[in-house]
């Protein structure tokens, strides 16, 4: 028996796609070893760095992005994009500020003042809902993601303007003892066990995500079809579903960010989430993801996450100029993506060779024992 | 870039029938594959040279040579007395030599005129395009072509047909004086190839040496002035076109047994498992009609053969039983169920199995593991709790590892670390892990070695004894007539004739197919049932 003898030569916990493999683990290991020269630059640089208070401050910003970047990444795993994710967040955090100042209910006088809880539900729903929207123009009109998420940050940013009227909200979030509404910051903007509650919020949603991505039919559609969706298909695959679902998880992500957003800065605003979603794509490339998809991890991305936190507040901290600060973390991405695809090209000239040798000894393997075997 | 529109009417200087390219023991390996065994042969000065052979002779690796896309691993190639080393396409297109591939090479968003120049634009005194001059010699080599083909048309407004053209004037304009046609009817409609026969004659009386490679026998011996013959990487027989007919042809071609046989004795099959009942597959954007009201019964545990050429409709037919692409007309009964309305996932689950023709493309997931790519079609059945349990899905894709006999260092190594043979029996596998009743399989040993074939059909085989019902697409006789219990041959989107393979030859299938006989309206006075006149000669043994 030919495939007896050769199967358990190495033993390989198979079967993920995200096994065990070397060049892989280095290149996690990359934007890990990325992130370790960056804080030992900068903790050598300045006495500052490395305090508990400005950790918190990093950790807190980090995790904004880092939650955006989950819901990039899924996009990104499929080879698409999701350019909303921005608007989306000053699109629920107009929401729920909105909602805090209370509901006009239709042919009454009444006002209806939701509860905390209701209205952040409400915030994260529209976040889904124009992720439902992305993923319905995308995965059943066939259309570019790029498109329609580019209008989509167009539409979501002009619906905040619509929302906040021009004016931000800021001490309606506290809420008032008799309409029932209080408690946002208490619960929002706290840090439960001294850790900001994004922080936790990041840290449940990428051991979900991640969950869901290597333990999960879904997940394991999600890098099959990123990789070849017409194989994918033809397997049974629905990638229409899965496509539309994972818009929708990006969009709850991004709706997640909106409520803590507002809650942390205590106001909402037109701009909040202003360009997230380039800082959340940068995130996800360095992590090691490729942009035409099927490739990428929760751990890259969270790593990749704060690789740009603790580089831009390493920046502010040593003192380099805001135009510099822009300059270097551009030259950072770029550098990233450079190096991920020189690997590449080194491991497909290896496998390409390992392919010869594979050829060479299965026909050795041909000549030795099997005349008898190919006609059996 | 040397033209002239003054002397392109002109026969080039020369005599005729000089031998302008000669290729002299030309050997190609590829690792351990030896795809030529060192072949002479030459071309001559406005003459057709026809290439003949079945799939793997040897005929798509000597064109690639001949081009410039790969280098021959011996021998050597003599253009006019001079030895030839062409480094690239480009190199190949600079010395005279021109090819036109099966599918065109053009941008259907530009225009006749800018696909012609492409890459090679003419530049004029300002240092921009020159498109005046390129307009001008566009219309002469039209003129030339007799083909009312305007410069400003865009190549997208144009017909199989036409596209053609273009590319042939495309290589006029590049001062072509070999032109290498591979395959160049199979998208072509009859009338076309009356067009196409014509520009080659008006070509060849110019001093254009061509070289033609086709599958359509009796075509290019129609346009034929030698006949080149391939086996197996090896050049058989070199002949002049007045002295060949099909029976000849066929015979050469053929001339060995087949590395396998598994002929059944007859037996009893079971009830229809899959039922093809007046079938109709339309191209959507095209209107071309591939499958046309076709119908064919599959019985448990019968593996039918499904042969053509390309273009006979067969892969259409394929992905639509699959539920890939809507059916027009007719219905598709699985096991006694019409399966109309069912997308591909629902089809699957009710024991209907693809195995694509396009391995690459369509079977594989690259970026998965070998384990992963084998449970893709029939994960959910590994899942519990909502996730997917590793024990399980690790145990049933070893299994089944076995079963398939894929030779890997297990499930966890890239799908890209095997050779295409392993990898194919990845996908079937794969395919197998969903349970089918009906499996359906588009060339399934295309680009595979000879050994692995083997295992492939003597796989189908054991399933078959099973009780699987098959049905599978090949372009190879040989296969065929050695690894099936019916084969049916399809022409032109309809099946023709059905053959028990124990007792037809390879000559009567190849003529059923049209290999053998020319499109729609007869051109020609031989018949078509010329190939099978001599069976004793074309039959194997």
């Amino acid at each position: 028996m030919a495939t007896a003898e050769t199967s358990d030569t190495r033993t390989v916990s198979g079967g993920s796609g995200r096994s065990f493999n070397l060049s892989a683990v280095l290149m996690e290991g990359r934007a890990l070893i990325a992130l370790i020269i960056i804080v030992a630059i900068f903790a050598a640089l300045s006495d500052n760095y490395l305090t508990t208070g400005n950790l918190t401050t990093i950790t807190k910003q980090v995790a904004f992005n880092a939650i955006v970047a989950l819901g990039m990444l899924l996009v990104i795993l499929n080879g698409g994009i999701d350019l909303s994710v921005g608007s989306t967040v000053g699109l629920t955090g107009a929401v729920a500020g909105n909602l805090f100042r209370g509901l006009d209910m239709p042919f009454t006088q009444a006002i209806m003042f939701p509860k905390v809880w209701v209205i952040v539900l409400i915030a994260v729903a529209v976040g889904m809902l124009v992720g439902w929207l992305n993923g319905l123009l995308i995965a059943r009109l066939n259309l570019a993601p790029f498109i329609v998420t580019l209008g989509m940050l167009y539409v979501a940013r002009g619906l905040t303007q619509v929302f906040l009227n021009g004016q931000n909200i800021t001490n309606e979030l506290r809420g008032q003892e008799g309409l029932g509404n209080t408690g946002f910051f208490d619960t929002f903007a706290s840090s439960p066990l001294g850790l900001p509650i994004s922080a936790w919020v990041m840290i449940l949603l990428a051991i979900a995500f991640s969950l869901v991505l290597t333990r999960t039919p879904f997940g394991r559609w999600l890098y099959a079809s990123g990789s070849n969706e017409r194989a994918a298909q033809l397997s049974g695959v629905p990638v229409k579903r899965v496509k539309t679902r994972i818009y929708v998880l990006s969009g709850m992500c991004a709706g997640l960010v909106g409520v803590l957003q507002v809650a942390n800065i205590s106001s909402s605003t037109a701009d909040l989430g202003q360009f997230y979603e380039l800082s959340a794509i940068a995130a996800v490339v360095i992590g090691g993801a490729t942009l035409s998809g099927g490739r990428g991890t929760v751990r890259g991305t969270i790593i990749g996450a704060f690789v740009i936190g603790f580089l831009a507040n390493g920046l502010v901290i040593v003192g380099v100029s805001p135009f510099w600060q822009q300059v270097i973390t551009g030259a950072v991405i770029i550098l990233a993506v450079a190096v991920d695809q020189i690997q590449q090209m080194i491991q497909e000239q290896r496998s390409a060779r390992r392919a010869v040798t594979n050829a060479r000894l299965a026909d050795q393997h041909r000549e030795s024992d099997s005349p008898e075997e190919s006609t059996a | 870039m040397s033209i002239d529109t003054d002397t392109t009417d002109a026969p080039a200087p020369g005599r005729d029938d000089e031998v302008v390219l000669r290729a002299v023991n030309i050997a190609k390996t590829y690792g351990v594959t030896r795809a030529l065994k060192g072949v002479n042969f030459d071309v001559r000065r406005g003459k057709v040279t026809v290439l003949l052979g079945e799939n793997g002779a040897g005929k798509s690796t000597l064109m690639k040579i001949l081009s410039g896309v790969e280098r021959p691993s011996g021998g050597e190639l003599v253009l006019d007395g001079e030895p030839l080393v062409l480094t690239s396409t480009n190199d190949a297109v600079d010395r005279g030599i021109s090819i036109i591939h099966q599918e065109t090479n053009l941008c259907p968003n530009l225009s006749v005129r800018d696909n012609i120049f492409l890459g090679r634009e003419l530049i004029g005194r300002s240092g921009s395009v020159d498109y005046a001059r390129e307009k001008e010699i566009t219309e002469t080599v039209m003129e030339r072509l007799e083909q009312p083909i305007r410069a400003s048309t865009l190549v997208q407004d144009l017909r199989m047909g036409q596209q053609q053209v273009v590319e042939i004037a495309r290589a006029l304009a590049a001062d072509a004086r070999i032109l290498i046609m591979d395959e160049p009817t199979s998208a072509l409609s009859a009338s076309e190839v009356e067009v196409l026969f014509k520009v080659i004659r008006e070509l060849t009386s110019h001093g254009v040496a061509i070289v033609y490679i086709s599958h359509h026998l009796e075509e290019a011996i129609e346009i034929a002035d030698h006949a080149v013959v391939f086996r197996d990487g090896e050049l058989v027989a070199t002949e002049r076109a007045e002295n060949i007919d099909l029976p000849w042809v066929v015979r050469k071609m053929v001339g060995r047994e087949a590395d396998y046989d598994f002929l059944d004795d007859p037996r009893e099959y079971g009830e229809v498992a899959l039922s093809i009942e007046g079938v109709t597959v339309a191209e959507l954007d095209t209107g071309w009609v591939a499958v046309n009201n076709l119908s064919l019964d599959v019985r448990a545990g019968e593996i039918v053969c499904l042969y053509g050429l390309m273009g006979a409709g067969r892969t259409e037919l394929m992905e639509a039983l699959a539920g890939r692409d809507p059916i027009s007309g007719g219905r598709v009964v699985l096991n006694g169920k019409d399966v109309a309305g069912l997308n591909i996932s629902e089809r699957i689950e009710r024991g209907l199995g693809l195995v694509p023709e396009d391995r690459q493309r369509d079977g594989l997931v690259q970026m998965l593991s070998v384990g992963s790519n084998m449970s893709l079609a029939s994960l959910l059945s590994s899942v519990r709790n909502s996730f997917i349990a590793r024990k399980v899905e690790q145990s049933r894709v070893r299994q089944q590892i076995e079963d398939v006999r894929v030779k890997t260092s297990g499930p966890g190594a890239p799908i890209t670390s095997l050779s295409g043979g392993n990898q194919q029996k990845v996908v079937i596998g794969k395919v197998l892990m969903t349970n089918p009743s009906v499996l359906l399989l588009d060339e399934p040993t295309r680009g595979i070695d000879v050994g692995a074939k083997g295992e492939i059909f003597s796989l189908l085989f054991r399933e078959a004894a099973k009780g699987l019902a098959v049905l599978y697409v090949t372009s190879e006789v040989g296969e065929a007539m050695t690894a099936s219990h019916r084969v049916v041959v399809m022409s032109k989107g309809r099946i023709v004739r059905e053959f028990d393979p124990r007792t037809a030859s390879r000559g009567q299938i190849m003529a059923a197919s049209g290999e053998a006989t020319s499109h729609d309206t007869p051109r020609q006075e031989k018949p078509a049932t010329d190939g099978h006149r001599d069976t004793s000669n074309g039959a194997p043994q």
